[in-house]
């Protein structure tokens, strides 16, 4: 069995120790390990499901512009960054499992090993602070 | 091939009747099978292997990573200053600078009085990463692992015998240590079932929390790790200097109180015949 870069191990160490949602991908999109506060947010456990294809994980956020209007995918930061492997960040809503609507930041951020690769990609959800 | 340790302390040389037994020597093993000779690291122990091996008109000098006390040997080994002889160096890409500016900041002044540009030998660089590649008889697997700066380890395989070196590793750094699942364990391809495993133990369990982050392993991770990886048999190594012979006989029998892995600890002068 091959194991992950280092540089992703490193990134799912540093997930393991925040407080915020954080979703590790590889090169392609596929969810490869997401901490507990993402647990909260996805609805389901890591234990549980173990690495997620892209098809599976994409679909069960439904992403909102600040108008309510649906976002198309290439408009989210982690498909930004899949696509030219650049950081992105951007606010927009997010319709939870619950069916409410939750005001978020996103931050997306390629990982570029050492070798100079691209490896995987990392987003971070920020929850804003409601005015 | 032959295998046979010539340093196994981490940090500093440490001389003394404490440390005669396992010796005091920094990181310097080598690998020999004819008369092709692969030196892994330039500790201290480099001095002694450096006349070992006189009819090896080559030389390739396997370098992890160039803290200090993995490469403080080598403005002491002698087939540097052979003309007669053709020395490789390889070591760790960086994303900055090359390995020879890099090796270069130690062999040369004020630190040391000749440049490494200027040795009489037939000198060649190689930097690797995450790498395969053949030096005569060996197949050799590098890649990058969990220690400061650029660092790897090495897995040198021949026919079907595997030597795996990895002196310095921190494979457990993060909030709850290892990941106990070998897809997310660093260094996990190179010590797959080996035969021999050369691994960081540097510190006790107690010791570890203290100096998370520094690149090195508890002899509890150090053992976790060969278990993961199904090494047949592990060398503990990278003694640390103020461990004593004695407390390093306490540590491996703490150990193997709670495991069963095949272990024992690493000693200067220590050599196997993997054939």
């Amino acid at each position: 069995m091959a194991a992950h870069e280092i540089e992703i191990i490193l990134n799912r160490q540093l997930a393991d120790c925040l407080s915020i949602p954080v979703f590790i991908t590889d090169t392609v999109g596929n969810l490869i390990f997401y901490n507990e506060p993402a647990e909260e947010l996805l609805g389901k456990r890591f234990e549980d499901t173990g690495e997620m294809p892209v098809e599976e994980w994409s679909t069960v956020f439904k992403p909102l512009d600040n108008d309510d209007n649906p976002m198309a995918p290439e408009e989210l930061p982690l498909v930004k960054t899949l696509s030219d492997q650049y950081p992105y960040h951007k606010s927009f809503q997010i319709v939870s499992l619950k069916g409410k609507k939750q005001p978020i930041s996103a931050t997306s951020y390629p990982i570029i090993s050492r070798s100079g690769n691209f490896v995987g990609a990392v987003a971070i959800f920020w929850k804003q602070k409601l005015k | 091939m032959k295998v046979k340790l010539w340093g196994v302390r981490g940090s500093i040389p440490t001389t003394g009747p404490d440390t005669e037994k396992y010796g005091g020597n920094t990181t310097c093993a080598s690998v020999a099978y004819d008369d092709h000779l692969l030196v892994l690291d330039g500790g201290t122990g480099i001095r002694r292997c450096g006349g070992a091996y006189p009819a090896s008109k080559r030389i390739d000098i396997l370098l992890t990573h160039l803290h200090l006390d993995h490469i403080q040997g080598l403005g002491f080994f002698s087939p540097l200053f052979d003309p007669s002889k053709e020395i490789h160096i390889w070591g760790p890409a960086s994303s900055s600078q090359s390995l020879f500016s890099r090796i270069s900041r130690y062999l040369s002044p004020p630190l040391f009085p000749v440049l490494l540009r200027d040795v009489p030998c037939k000198l060649e660089l190689h930097e690797v990463s995450n790498s395969v590649f053949d030096i005569g008889p060996f197949r050799i697997q590098s890649s990058y692992i969990i220690h400061p700066g650029p660092t790897v380890g090495y897995r040198i395989m021949r026919e079907n015998f595997v030597f795996t070196f990895i002196p310095d590793h921190e494979p457990a750094l993060g909030s709850h240590g290892m990941i106990q699942n070998p897809k997310w364990v660093s260094g996990y391809d190179l010590a797959e079932g080996a035969d021999i495993l050369l691994h960081d133990a540097q510190y006790t369990s107690e010791e570890y929390p203290m100096r998370r982050g520094w690149g090195h392993s508890s002899i509890d991770d150090a053992g976790l790790f060969a278990s993961i990886t199904s090494a047949k048999h592990t060398l503990f190594t990278h003694h640390d200097p103020s461990h004593s012979d004695t407390f390093l006989e306490e540590m491996l029998a703490a150990f193997k109180l709670s495991s069963d892995v095949s272990v024992e600890l690493a000693m200067e002068g220590f050599e196997i015949d993997l054939t």
